[in-house]
Order: C-alpha cells, then structure tokens, then sequence
C-alpha cells in the first residue's frame, strides 16, 4: 500500500442553478490576462448541449484520454513514437474554432460617435485581432437549452437512446436540462501529464494538484490534446498552456478556492482522500464497467490504522490524516456512494465527483406527456424525464446501475424528509424506500444535513499543507516566507 | 591568422564571422535559458489555425530537418560520403533525396509565408523577429537549392571542400583556402548561415534547443514532491 493525499472534490448537480458565479469569481482571479480571454477554467455547461469546446466528450473527434490496447493503457491522442512526428501539427489538436473568438465591445464608440439620427452602438471586437467580429459562437452559447436543435442534439451523451426518447427531450412541454459545471479534475491518471513531451505537467505529491510548469513548457500543445475534458488550454499570446490550478495559493492559506467559495447553490465540497497509488494503473485497466468500483476501491479508509499507519509512514502528517477522516468527499464517495466520476471510462481517473441530479420530481414521464401523478409522491427514478441512459453516458461508463443507486437513494431521502416534515407521506412508506435504497434513517439525516444545511466548514474541509515543513531541510522558514510571493521574477511576456 | 590582403575580406566572413556567430550562440542561449525561461517556447500557432498550419509546418519541418541531417553527415563522415558518391547510381539516389528534401522545405516555408501573412490571427502573433526568421531562411534555401542545381555534385564537393573547412574552423586552426574559390552562390549560402546562427538565440528558433527527447525514455506519469525528503524517495 502506498498511501497519498489527495484534494477531491465533490459537486452536488442536483443544488447547481446555472448562475456561473463560479466561472466569473475564476475568470476574474486566473483568466482576464491576454492569451487567455477565451479560457473558462471552470465553466458551466447545461445538458443536453455540446460544451465547451463543442462537443469535448466526442472522443473521436477529440482523441483524449486513454483506451485499452491489448490490455495496455495508451494515450488515444499520442504515443512515443507519434510524438515525433507529430509535434510540427497535432492532428488532434483544437483550434480556437472549437472554442470562439473572444470578444470585447468597442465602448468608445459610444462616446465618439458624431451626431446623428441614429443612436450610437458598440459594435464588437475580436479580442485577438482587433477587428470587427460577427460573434457566432460563445463560451456558452447553448446556456439553458438555446439554439437546442442545434446544439443539444448534439450532445454525445445521447449515444444509445431511442429516437423517442431524444424526441421527449426536446418536446417543449416536456423539455428538460441541467446544469453541469466544469473545472479541471485533478485526475489520478491524467492523460495531460503522460503527454507532455518535455515533462511541464505534473501532479504534487502532496495534494495531488495537477499544474503546468511555465517555464518548462515549450508549447508542443499535446496535453490541449490529451485531456478528455478539454481542460488545459493553449495560451496564443504567451505560446505556454494553462490550465486549473484549484487556487493552491488559496488552498496553501487555508481558503477554499474561488469557485468554491463563491458557489451560490453552495453545490460544491472539498476534502481529502487517502488512495493507495500502487493500484492506480491496475483500476485504470478495469473493463468499462468495473470503473467505478475499482475507483472507489482505490480510495482508502482513513479510519483504518492499517491506512492510518502506512500513510504516516509515507510521510503523510497527522493534521492531513485528521482533515481526511472529516472529508465530506469520503462521505459522498464512499460512504454514501452518492456521487459518481464523470466520463469514468476516459480512464483518467476523475478526482472531482459528481452527484447525479435528480429530474424534476413531481413529473414524469407519461406516454406523450409529463404528468403529475405518480404511484408514488415523487415521480419514479425509471421514469424521470431525463432518460437514465443520459445519465449513464454522463456519470456511469454507459451502466445504469450507479446511477440508479444514487437518484432512488436521493429520492428516498426526500420522501424521508417529507414524511417527517410535511407529513403528507406515511413513516412506513418512506422507510420502505429507504431500505430499498441501502439506507439507514441515521444515513438519511447525515446526508440531508450535508447536503440542505451545510456549513462553509462542513463543505471545505482543507488539509493544512504543511510548506514550512516541506522546505525546512533547504531553508529556515521564516527567512523563506520573507523572500518569496506568488508571481514570476521574469515577466510571463511571449519571446521574439 | 587574419591580414590585410586581398582576402581580408574572405577572413571577416569565413573565420571572424564564424566564431563571433557561434560564440553569440552559445553566450545568449545559456544566459536567456537561465534568465528567461519562461521564453523558450515553440510559439505555435495551431491553436489559432488549424488547417493550412498542416501543408506548411510538416512539409517544412521534415524538409529542412533532412537537409541539415544531411549537411551534418557529410561533416562528420566526408570520406564515407565520397565513397558512396563514386558510383553514379548512388550519387544520384543521394542527391535526388536532398533535392526533394529542399524542395519540399521551400514548398513548406513558402505555404506558412502566406499563411503568417494571409490569416489575420497568425498575423496578430507574427513578431519582427519571425520575419528575419522567415527572410534568412529564404535566403538560405534558395542559395542551397541554386548552388544544388548548378554546382553538381553539391554532396561530393561539400565532403571534400566545405567539410574540412568546418573541422578547421573546429580545431582552431582555420583554413580559407578551401572556399574562398568557391562559387559566389555558395559563399552567401555559408555566410547567411553564420548570420542566422549568431541571430537565432534571439529569436523562435531557440525551441530546436528543447527539443523534447527524454520523452522517449520517461515514465508516463510526473509527480513531483515539495518535501525535500520525498523527492528523493519517490
Ligand atoms: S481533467 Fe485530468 S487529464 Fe484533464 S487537465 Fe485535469 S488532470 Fe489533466
Ligand atoms: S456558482 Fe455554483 S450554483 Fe452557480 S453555476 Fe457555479 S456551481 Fe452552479
């Protein structure tokens, strides 16, 4: 066993109101410089709807992540070999096309226009050239099922569904979508690191945060590439890709990162996991849908002394072990079994999770229209107006099962909490389903606190990350913490 | 070494000039690579162009990466090459490759000229220093293909002229006399190659210094431990 840390993540969908609080707190700390206006470290996509870049869980288009060849993990996007030959143009490599042209407004002209009949407007300009643009696409553009005809029938989660059931989406009385925000997962298996020719990407061993090493990236662009989730991006302006790097100033201080603590649907948690790094290449290998067990079996009891031991051994603090043992994440994942990798069978192995939303409840699906009625109060989960399949391709390799698991459990949560509080539901009937869903009452009221009552506490529970002790061998810490600061000695300015 | 004379001149460019081009070479890639790190990058612009970047960028690359692989064989193994260039067969086969290798670096380097100068995001991000690039290697290429087509056999001559010139320039004891009779197409093509040896630390070209071969021999995965101790153990 070798135990390390990890931050995780956990992000409730069924609490996301679409806001985008979260990509603007982001864009304003990480993003607002040039070469980057068009990256959404996180963003928030609805679904059905094809994303940012468009269509990045189309793999055949896209190639990243990893595939199985003969039992051998391989990079669909490059190999040795391909790196060679590929590294004058990457054939799977985006272009700002699948993205958009940022833009700005031409403000001044506002102020400027000369007098007329006509009222003055800003027209808008592309933030790369300068010139006037036609905006014709956005990071968003599809946002609350816009343009849906286009875009969400697209969306390559729909893989697998009947034609009916695509036709029930987007009926208009029976629409139905969700929000599905989106930062860099911090993978325990990226495939961003393994394709980096000159070694840039790395993840830290202490935290398990992935980042890009400015100064040893020189451009070759293959990690844009390789991510499944499209979430390291090229820099134009500085020729260095970029990507998340989950605030770790931030977290290095004790502060959750920004669009974490900016969440307003408070949807997001963050704690550590103890996994056993020995076994990760082994559950990468598992056939598709063993993914998630094997993932989930990755991670490590922190309550264990046999775990508690080998973590201390592998230099893993007290205070870490502590922090691990009160992560919401190890709840949600493990406990509850409640949240769920997305695009497990990318194989990058996933470390942000996601708990699958619920349909909306009162509804279901009738013959050819949503009804209010149901055998039971709440609509039956086999019944919810987003097809389970969808669900399946988003958060279950394909396979219905852990997604099922986790809706009947949400649900038989509200009908719990209905019972005891509206009344209007029998204490029988409730327990019922929540025997039927793997789930204690005691089970029941922890995870409706740590879902509706949550405090910010309760939601980040960060490590302390221990720099001081990471740098005391080379340096004294105090004399360290006067002579460094966030930022770069030499200006990050694209050379000649 | 160096006197007046009527080939002063022919001293500045073969002897002056190579050391100066190779001592500024050296001197401004180490200092900017300690100092400016974050500046050795390939500067690419695929992410703003997508489909034309294709038939300029790999036609170039592997054109002019076999036409200099070639100029460095002949330098290290001019006996070898001469040897295999006494039968007229693979003399021809020899020089048939290096000229569609040349060709195809012109084809590549004249399709990414208009791509820089034709798609207005490539153009946004096309600094002065691309187009001495660019220009040097216009020079560079049409010299090498002229003095190809008109000074046969351009390998043979190379191995028995240009080499030992080279290895006198390397061992410090520079010797002119094998060039300064050489046609006036080869001396610029010789000339504007120490120009853009002494020019490119300045300039893109210092990402031919990071090409990234340890990948060959990495493992996938990269993590790198703050505790000092770690590093070592992991
Ligand atoms: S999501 Fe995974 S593969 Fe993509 S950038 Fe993050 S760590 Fe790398
Ligand atoms: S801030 Fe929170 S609730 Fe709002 S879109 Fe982002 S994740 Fe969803």
């Amino acid at each position: 066993m070798n135990v390390r840390s990890q931050i995780s993540m956990v992000f409730h969908l069924d609490k996301c109101i679409g806001c985008h609080t979260c990509s603007i707190a982001c864009k304003n700390i990480w993003t607002d410089r040039k070469g980057t206006e068009y990256m959404w470290w996180n963003n928030v996509e609805t679904k059905p709807g094809t994303g940012f870049p468009t269509q990045w869980e189309n793999q055949e288009k896209y190639r990243g992540g990893w595939e199985l060849v003969n039992g051998k993990l391989q990079l669909k996007s490059t190999s040795k070999a391909k790196t060679l030959t590929n590294i004058f143009h990457n054939p799977s490599m985006p272009s700002m096309d699948d993205y958009y042209e940022p833009w700005t407004y031409k403000y001044d002209e506002l102020f400027n226009a000369p007098e007329g009949s006509d009222q003055p407007t800003a027209r808008p300009i592309s933030m790369v050239t300068g010139e006037y643009i036609n905006v014709e696409a956005g990071p968003n553009w599809d946002d609350d099922l816009g343009g849906s005809p286009v875009y969400a029938e697209s969306d390559p989660n729909l893989k697998g569904l009947t034609e009916e059931q695509r036709q029930q989406l987007f009926a208009i009385e029976r629409l139905v979508f969700f929000y599905f925000p989106r930062i860099c997962n911090h993978c325990l298996n990226p495939s961003c690191v393994a394709a980096c020719p000159s070694g840039a990407l790395y993840k830290r061993g202490e935290d398990g945060i992935v980042l890009i090493d400015q100064k040893r990236c020189r451009g070759w662009r293959a990690c844009v590439a390789a991510c499944p989730y499209k979430k390291t991006f090229y820099n134009w302006s500085t020729g260095k890709s970029e990507k998340c790097v989950l605030c770790y100033p931030r977290l290095e201080t004790g502060q959750a990162p920004a669009c974490f603590h900016s969440c307003v649907g408070r949807i997001r948690y963050l704690g550590v996991l103890l996994y056993d790094a020995d076994r990760i290449e082994e559950v990468a290998k598992l056939p598709n849908e063993q993914l998630i067990d094997g993932h989930r079996s990755l991670v490590l009891n922190p309550n264990d002394p046999a775990v508690i031991a080998a973590a201390r051994q592998n230099g893993i603090h007290d205070s870490v072990i502590e922090s691990a043992q009160q992560s919401p994440v190890y709840k949600f994942v493990k406990e509850w079994k409640l949240a769920l990798p997305p695009h497990i069978e990318f194989r990058t192995l996933p470390m942000l999770y996601y708990v699958p939303p619920m349909s909306p409840v009162m509804a279901q699906r009738e013959d050819d229209t949503v009804s209010s009625v149901s055998s039971e109060f709440f609509h039956d989960i086999e019944q919810s107006r987003v097809p389970l399949q969808f669900m399946a391709n988003l958060f279950g390799a394909g396979h219905q099962g852990k997604v099922v698991y986790a809706l009947k459990k949400q649900k038989a949560i509200r009908t719990y909490r209905r019972a005891k509080t509206v009344g209007d539901i029998t204490m029988d009937v409730a327990e019922r389903m929540l025997r039927e869903a793997d789930c204690t009452v005691e089970e029941a009221e922890a995870i409706y606190k740590l879902t509706s009552l949550c405090t910010f506490e309760e939601r980040f529970v960060i490590p302390p990350m221990h720099r001081e002790e990471a740098i005391e061998m080379m340096r004294e810490p105090s004399e360290h913490k006067t002579s460094v600061g966030f930022g770069f000695m030499d200006a990050p300015q694209r050379g000649l | 070494m160096i006197s007046p004379g009527p080939f002063f001149l022919d001293q500045i460019f073969f002897i002056v000039a190579p050391y100066v081009a190779i001592i500024i070479f050296l001197l401004v890639s180490i200092r900017r690579y300690r100092t400016e790190a974050f500046t050795f990058s390939s500067l690419s612009s695929q992410f703003l162009e997508n489909q034309h970047h294709f038939w300029g960028l790999v036609p170039f690359h592997f054109g002019i990466i076999t036409v200099l692989l070639g100029h460095v064989i002949a330098f290290l193994i001019p006996r070898e090459i001469l040897a295999w260039n006494s039968h007229p067969v693979r003399l021809y086969v020899l020089e048939g490759t290096a000229f569609v290798a040349a060709l195809l670096t012109m084809l590549g380097l004249t399709s990414l000229i208009i791509r820089r100068v034709t798609d207005p995001k490539v153009k946004k991000v096309t600094s002065w220093a691309d187009w001495v690039v660019f220009g040097s290697f216009v020079v560079q290429i049409l010299s090498g293909v002229y003095v190809a087509l008109f000074h046969s056999w351009g390998s043979s001559w190379f191995a028995a002229l240009a080499a030992p010139y080279l290895w006198s320039l390397v061992t410090l004891t520079p010797d002119i006399t094998y060039v300064t009779a050489m046609p006036w197409m080869v001396k610029i093509h010789i000339i504007s190659a120490w120009l853009m040896i002494a020019f490119a630390p300045f300039t893109r070209l210092v990402h031919i210094l990071v090409v990234p071969n340890p990948y060959l021999w990495r493992k996938p995965q990269v993590v790198r431990w703050y505790a000092a101790w770690r590093a070592f153990r992991a």
